[in-house]
């Protein structure tokens, strides 16, 4: 009898005496995911679940990533597969206008520049000691697009999937702090102050609706080891271009992406145990993604200021910095440094196109990798 | 495979490759933009 009331009582206690050193740790970084999307509003859509779900996998003895608990199933239907990543694209696809892009076609090549920072950072990783793959997915933080982050680390290096999806993401919000001084530092003052004169409104609907259609079989055909990235981009773009599936494209950008993006966040947090992810490696990985994002700034903005001597000082070099894809913040940034310098600067419609390039560039960047990589016959 | 070459190998072909890509696009584009020409109509639309 008292045996079974000690059994009893132990059983209540159990949690208390299995909690692994690390876990208190993790539950407290999980708390300051919380903290960050609820105080200071920072990609909260995304820390609010990453955050939970760190601090659920960090209690001991639940068996949440064990075979059949809760977010091992969600985990393995959706980050395993690579689904939600894909899903969430499709939303982006149908949110995005890429009609400032489509209006100076040219700003496609910032989208390119401001992807150098994963084949620099992919480097930099080796040259650190990382593995082949290990590097292919810190590297791809410098695509400055949780998705792609998700979709490449899952598959090549899943044990760095939670602190690559952290980096991505917390980065990415983290644009408008890390980008001005570099964008500051590397331009003169006259470069800041270059108008670009207003977008005028001058693409066809038939053209648009060609983009996704063109984007999908030339990039398919060049990097088709990546084309589920911009193909579900180019699927939710060529949705809503159509103007015919209406009832899709909102379920694509509000219900679908919602759900997608909440078990995603859920299941990143839920990789974030304590015994795995407090090590050296992931801080390793936070740095490198930090130089990665760093990089892919300076080589926009370079990038700007050659296409700024290319055209004769028609293209503000700021708008350089926005060819990542953190949407629509890099935009908003490169629109309020060039006001600083000139209150009668609107760069927001060309930055916003240099953006969107970004979001193509990302994917295809991505893309890109996996396809030499394939060649290469590592994957 | 030694992680030199590759690191170089996917400096200059991930790159080249990327920025290739898109700039064939834009060409692409600015060609789709000639052949689909704006027109006025579409702004009422």
């Amino acid at each position: 009898m008292l045996d079974a009331i000690g059994n009893g009582l132990y059983g209540l206690i159990a949690g208390f005496t299995n909690l692994h050193w690390s876990n208190p740790i993790m539950i407290g970084v999980g708390g300051l995911l919380l903290y960050l999307a609820i105080k200071k509003d920072i990609e909260p859509l995304l820390l609010l679940p990453i955050g939970f779900g760190c601090i659920l996998v960090n209690v001991p003895l639940a068996g949440l990533m064990e075979e059949e608990g809760f977010l091992r199933t969600i985990y393995d239907a959706g980050i395993a597969t690579e689904l939600f990543p894909l899903f969430i694209f499709i939303g982006i696809g149908a949110m995005t206008d890429f009609g400032p892009l489509l209006e100076n076609p040219r700003i496609f090549l910032l989208g390119a520049a401001g992807q150098f920072g994963i084949f620099l950072t992919l480097a930099l990783a080796l040259a650190l000691g990382f593995s082949k793959l290990d590097a292919v997915a810190i590297g791809v933080i410098g695509a400055c697009d949780g998705p792609t982050a998700i979709y490449v680390s899952s598959k090549y290096a899943p044990h760095l999937l939670s602190a690559v999806s952290v980096a991505a993401y917390s980065y990415m919000s983290l644009v408008p702090i890390i980008q001005p001084p570099i964008m500051r530092f590397l331009t003169t003052e006259e470069e800041r102050k270059i108008n670009m004169g207003a977008v005028k409104r001058s693409v066809s609907k038939t053209t648009k609706i060609l983009f996704p259609l063109v984007v999908t079989v030339i990039g398919g055909l060049i990097a088709p080891k990546g084309l589920p990235l911009f193909g579900t981009i180019m699927l939710g773009n060529l949705m809503r271009e159509s103007g015919v599936v209406s009832r899709l494209t909102k379920a694509s950008e509000n219900e679908i992406a919602n759900i997608v993006t909440l078990l995603l966040g859920i299941s990143i947090g839920a990789t974030m145990d304590g015994r795995n992810f407090l090590t050296p490696q992931t801080l390793m990985v936070l740095c490198l993604g930090f130089i990665a994002i760093c990089l892919d700034t300076v080589c926009g903005v370079m990038f700007g200021k050659l296409l700024k001597v290319i055209t004769g000082g028609k293209v503000n070099p700021l708008i350089g910095a926005a060819g990542i894809s953190a949407y629509p913040m890099a935009a908003r940034v490169a629109q309020r440094e060039g006001q600083k310098y000139n209150p009668k600067n609107f760069l927001l419609m060309h930055a916003m196109g240099a953006n969107t390039g970004g979001q193509v560039g990302s994917a295809m960047a991505a893309a890109v990798m996996l396809s030499v990589l394939k060649g290469m016959g590592i994957i | 495979m030694d992680n030199w070459t590759f690191g170089i190998t996917m400096i200059i072909v991930g790159m080249g490759g990327t920025i290739l890509t898109m700039w064939l696009l834009s060409l692409l584009m600015g060609l789709l933009r000639k052949l689909f020409p704006y027109k006025k109509e579409e702004a009422g639309k």
